[in-house]
Parts: C-alpha cells; sequence; structure tokens
C-alpha cells in the first residue's frame, strides 16, 4: 500500500461509513453542487439549476412538496398499520381498539395514518387550484395536468377505500351510500355495484375488496403516476415562471443551484410539516364508533367529509344527476381544461390579470350568495316531485332542476365576462370559480348544516341525541 | 422489382401487422376477461339469502308491521289481511329503513325517504317503491325467499300474498 492512499482515508469508522455514502461531503462550491444533484439517485429528480423567481415561497406555497411528504408518512404509518390489522369482520374492529389500547404508540400511528390522508386531500386540492390559478395547467403542460387529475382521483380513491377498513358504523354506512351511488350508472350500474362489493351488501366480501384496493392496487399505481409526475415537471421545464400582471420575461434570468437554495427549504418546509402533523395526531384522536351494525343505519349517515358536497347534490337531484352526471360532467371538464385554456401570455401571473382579480372575486362572490340561496329555495320551496307528480323522477327532479341550473350559470357567466369585455380564458376562470366555490359551500352545508334526517339546522342548534 | 411485386411486399407487411396487432388485442381480451371473471362475487353461505320462516299467519295481526331482522326484512301485513315482504334496504342510497310506529311510516335516516306500510315512496329521492321478497304460506306458516328481492317501480295490489 503506498502511504499517501493510507493518508486519504478517515481515522474512525464512522467517517469511513459516512465516506462511502458522500464520498467528498456536501461541497460548498458551485461546480461541485451541481455534480452532487446529478450524481444523487433521490436529488436528480431536481435540476442541478432552478430559476431564482420560482424559488419564492409565495407562489408555490409548497403544496406539492407537502402532498408528496404526506404520501411518504401515509406510506411508512400504513405498513406499520398492517401488521396489526386482519380485514375481516368482526376482527378488524376488535383489531382497531386492540391498537388504541394495547399497542405501544398504536393510537399514534392511527392518528398520523387518518389525518395525514385527510390532510392530502386538502394538499392536492389546493395544489390544483394553486397551478390553475397561475395557468400550469397550458401547453406543454397539458399531460402533467391530466396526470395531476388522476393522482387526485386515486388519493379520493385511497381514503375511500380506507375509510371501511376499521368496520365500525361510521365506515360501514358511509361505503353503503357511497357505492350505493354506483347502482345508477346507467344500464351496467347494478353489476358494477355488486362487483366491487363482492355480494349485494357491504359485507365481509367488501372489506377484502377494499383491503386490497387500499394497499396495494391504489398505492402502486399513485406511486407510478407520482414519479411520472415529477419527472414531467422537469421534461416540461421546470415549474412556471412567476412574473407580474402584463410583464415580459427576460431572456436571461437569475438561477441558484439547488443546493443549498431549493433543497435547503424544502427539508424545512419537511421538518416544520412533520412536527405540525406529529402534534396534531397526539392531540386529535381518529375518529371510531360502535361495530358496524348492517341493521341500523344512524341517523344522520353522512358520507365521508370530502364526498358531502355530493351527498348534498343528492338530495338536491335524482341519483343520476346528482351523483353521475353533473361530476362526471366536471371530471370531465377538469381533464381537458388544457385544451381550452391555452393563452400563453398570463402564464405565471397569479389569476391571469388584474382586470380578472375582480373577476375572481365576483364570481366567488355570487356563488356565495346564490349557491345557500338555491339550496333553501330547493328545501323548502321546490316541490319538482310534488308540481308534477305523474311525471317520472328523472325528469321533474333531475333534467328540469340540472337545466334551470346549467342555464342559470351560464348566463351569469356570460354576463360577467360581456360587462367586463372579458377573454374566453377569463371566462373559463369565472366558471371554474363558480363552480369550485359553489363544491366547497355544498361541502360546509353538509357537514355542518345537515342534522338528523338530514335537515337543515344551524351549527350550534343541531339536536344530538 | 416490378411495380405489382412492390405492393405485394406491402400488403403482406400490413397482414403480419394486423396478424399481430390481432393476437395481441385477444392477450387482452382474455386477460381482462379472466380478471373480471375472477373478481365476480363470491356466494354467500347461508348468512343471508335463504328461505326464511317467519312464523304462522294468526301471530301477524292485520295492519301491523314486523321486523325480522335475520332476513333484513319488513314483513308487513295489510289491513285486509294480505302480507308483503319489504327488503330493508333504502331503494335510493341503500341505508337500512326503520319503521316508525307512530307515524305508520317507514322514514329512511339518510335522506329522509318515506314509504308508505306497502312500500310506496311517499317522500323522495327513493326513485322507486321498496323491494320484495317472495311470500310463501304453506299450512298457515310464512315462510320469505330472500335470495332475490324483486324491484319493482310502485305498489300494486297483484304483490300482496293472501293465506
Amino acid at each position: 500500500m503506498k502511504p499517501e492512499e493510507t493518508e486519504e482515508l478517515p481515522s474512525n469508522l464512522f467517517d469511513r461509513m459516512r465516506k462511502t455514502l458522500a464520498p467528498s461531503g456536501i461541497p460548498t462550491d458551485r461546480r461541485g453542487r451541481i455534480r452532487l444533484v446529478l450524481d444523487s439517485l433521490i436529488l436528480h429528480i431536481h435540476p442541478t439549476k432552478v430559476n431564482t423567481r420560482t424559488l419564492r415561497f409565495t407562489y408555490t406555497w409548497g403544496l406539492g412538496g407537502l402532498a408528496a411528504l404526506l404520501t411518504v408518512i401515509l406510506v411508512s404509518t400504513g405498513v406499520l398499520l398492517e401488521m396489526n390489522y386482519t380485514p375481516s369482520p368482526p376482527d378488524a374492529y376488535l383489531d382497531i381498539i386492540n391498537l388504541n389500547t394495547n399497542v405501544w404508540f398504536g393510537s399514534l400511528v392511527r392518528n398520523l395514518h387518518h389525518w395525514s390522508g385527510n390532510l392530502l386531500i386538502v394538499a392536492s386540492v389546493l395544489h390544483l387550484l394553486r397551478v390553475f390559478f397561475t395557468g400550469g395547467h397550458r401547453p406543454p403542460r397539458e399531460m402533467n395536468w391530466m396526470i395531476g387529475v388522476a393522482l387526485l382521483l386515486l388519493v379520493l380513491g385511497a381514503n375511500f377505500t380506507g375509510y371501511l377498513l376499521p368496520w365500525d358504523q361510521l365506515a360501514y354506512w358511509a361505503i353503503t351510500v357511497g357505492t350505493s351511488i354506483l347502482s345508477y350508472v346507467p344500464l351496467i350500474g347494478d353489476w358494477l355495484n355488486r362487483l366491487l362489493l363482492g355480494g349485494p351488501e357491504v359485507g365481509a366480501a367488501t372489506l377484502l375488496n377494499f383491503y386490497a384496493l387500499h394497499i396495494s392496487i391504489i398505492p402502486v399505481s399513485v406511486v407510478m403516476l407520482m414519479s411520472y409526475h415529477f419527472w414531467r415537471i422537469r421534461k416540461d421545464g421546470g415549474l412556471t415562471i412567476p412574473k407580474k400582471p402584463g410583464e415580459e420575461l427576460p431572456d436571461k434570468m437569475e438561477s441558484a443551484t439547488t443546493i443549498p437554495y431549493l433543497v435547503r427549504p424544502e427539508l424545512m418546509f419537511a421538518i416544520a410539516w412533520l412536527a405540525i402533523i406529529f402534534f396534531w395526531a397526539m392531540l386529535v384522536p381518529a375518529p371510531l364508533e360502535g361495530i358496524a351494525n348492517p341493521l341500523i343505519s344512524p341517523n344522520p349517515a353522512k358520507a365521508p367529509w370530502y364526498f358531502m358536497g355530493l351527498q348534498e347534490l343528492l338530495l338536491h337531484f335524482h341519483p343520476f344527476f346528482g351523483a353521475i352526471l353533473i361530476p362526471g360532467l366536471a371530471v370531465t371538464a377538469l381533464f381537458l381544461l388544457p385544451f381550452y385554456d391555452v393563452e400563453l401570455k398570463s402564464v405565471g401571473v397569479y389569476f391571469r390579470s388584474r382586470r380578472s382579480r375582480y373577476l375572481t372575486i365576483l364570481s366567488a362572490g355570487f356563488s356565495l350568495l346564490l349557491t345557500p340561496i338555491w339550496v333553501l329555495l330547493d328545501e323548502y320551496a321546490i316541490h319538482w316531485t310534488e308540481w308534477l307528480p305523474s311525471w317520472p323522477t328523472w325528469i321533474s327532479n333531475g333534467l328540469i332542476p340540472f337545466f334551470i341550473l346549467f342555464l342559470g350559470i351560464y348566463v351569469l357567466a356570460g354576463w360577467i365576462t360581456k360587462l367586463s369585455r372579458a377573454t374566453v380564458e377569463e371566462h373559463v376562470l369565472v366558471i371554474f370559480v363558480y363552480l369550485f366555490t359553489a363544491l366547497v359551500i355544498l361541502t360546509v352545508i353538509g357537514i355542518f348544516f345537515r342534522g338528523p334526517g338530514m335537515e337543515l339546522f344551524w351549527p350550534w342548534m343541531m339536536p344530538t341525541h | 422489382m416490378s411495380e405489382t411485386e412492390n405492393k405485394k411486399e406491402i400488403s403482406r407487411n400490413n397482414f403480419i401487422k394486423i396478424g399481430w396487432g390481432a393476437l395481441a388485442g385477444m392477450v387482452a381480451l382474455e386477460i381482462g376477461g379472466v380478471t373480471l371473471a375472477y373478481m365476480q362475487p363470491r356466494l354467500g353461505d347461508g348468512e343471508f339469502g335463504g328461505i326464511i320462516e317467519a312464523g304462522e299467519v294468526d301471530t301477524f295481526p292485520p295492519g301491523s308491521v314486523t321486523q325480522i331482522t335475520s332476513g333484513r326484512f319488513y314483513l308487513s301485513r295489510l289491513l285486509d289481511g294480505g302480507f308483503l315482504a319489504l327488503y330493508q334496504r333504502c331503494t335510493h342510497l341503500g341505508c337500512s329503513v326503520p319503521w316508525d310506529q307512530v307515524q305508520e311510516k317507514f322514514i329512511c335516516p339518510c335522506h329522509n325517504s318515506v314509504f308508505t306500510t306497502e312500500g310506496d315512496v311517499i317522500n323522495p329521492p327513493a326513485p322507486r317503491a321498496l323491494d320484495l321478497f317472495p311470500v310463501l304460506i304453506e299450512d298457515g306458516i310464512i315462510k320469505i325467499d330472500t335470495s332475490n328481492p324483486i324491484t319493482r317501480q310502485n305498489y300494486d295490489p297483484s304483490q300482496v300474498v293472501y293465506a
């Protein structure tokens, strides 16, 4: 052995092991930092340098990163939960009781999983809004937008299938109501419903089906699509670059090395959120009611909170319209959004332009006013099925109110757009904001204002029994 | 190479392409078919779906509704003495509909659908009357076949079974 080689080896074992992981430590020079990102398996999902403008936190709010962090938490805690769970009634329920009372940190792991799953829905929706409002769905990013929408649907699917697993009353009836919606799909609805449930009612076969979906099919799809989602960001030239309304981007823009200017804030953000989620999970237990009883539906029987907007629609429409047509049209429109909202000049400008910032507020305001009015009218004043008793309910309680609402929104959005001489893209923005606000309001009404018998109550006067 | 030979060559190429395409399509269909068939519901082993004895005719007074929990249905005896076995599953979204003895109606807790003692819809959103199970009366004993619920739009006197 030559003397100079032995000198290069660190003296103790720990340092030598560290050196095999990161041969030269974290470099401080620009070239070395770029090299490290290129050479690293995990870091190379990032480019070596990023545009300094895109590092502004108030542009992205770190929402995509939060969703990724939550996915990591969900996989880790989910794997732990699997080791204390039997997917068969009534053991499933007893296992959750055991987890809460007998297993070291069992309730903490369950709470972490529960709240991260719920937070993931919020983070994904906010991420979608951020991307939409800054034009991140426009060419060349159409494909990544569609992958994102698919991921959102998978996240909802993961939450919904996970909802059944504790096998309590909450789970049993939310899934009964949720899956019955499927039977209103024309022609194949009943077959589809039976296929998913593995029988005529929610039972042992359903639990096993949902378990398989929840722990393997959906997570594997999520991880595959997520990798594709990340890869496409780089293929599409990184994030959209924030700018002021009407600003032209200069040809040459400042860039910073990924280490440390992107990686450091990412790690800080992840640690801060981990702390928040741990505190929340320690203080707020995940709900668990009595064991599932197929004979008694609780009153009220509510869907999971993220489907309460859908359940609210079901109270006002024939199920085919409330559960299939309206959500189906909305999801289709969301998928196709990047193909009819294509203007490139305002990409990177929050809410497109100064004018459409007002349009956003106006549209949200209209929805905030009109949606509750419509709910109240339909609840107390409009009784289509009584007025048209001889008509089939899918016309009297479906087609007629659907047509009136559709026309109403079309005329309102057209009127706002015409008055303000808005562009096609701003018109799309007005409709999007109106419908999204309506969804939020319906969800809030469903969660907080619906009581026994699904009647309307003030939240502070909700009867308890 | 002559013109015709050239054409022949291309069409042979196409033939092979189409052949491979068709084979790939068949493989996809087979895999899809096997998966779907594999996932068909397994039949339950007698916990629910057999023939259930509700009791003797005389134990049910006319104008009464009795819940038979083992069969998940209500035995409704109408005022004229006829029987209907009503599946307790709401036709709207599948909740269990409880019988309200005071109001003499079925009122669903999930979305407030209301049904008569015959199972007819008084208040939507339920789109059709409660499903029925066939009622058989042999030697004064009422038996209900719960293997297959019968869907119906409305109540009709022909659905009633008399002793």
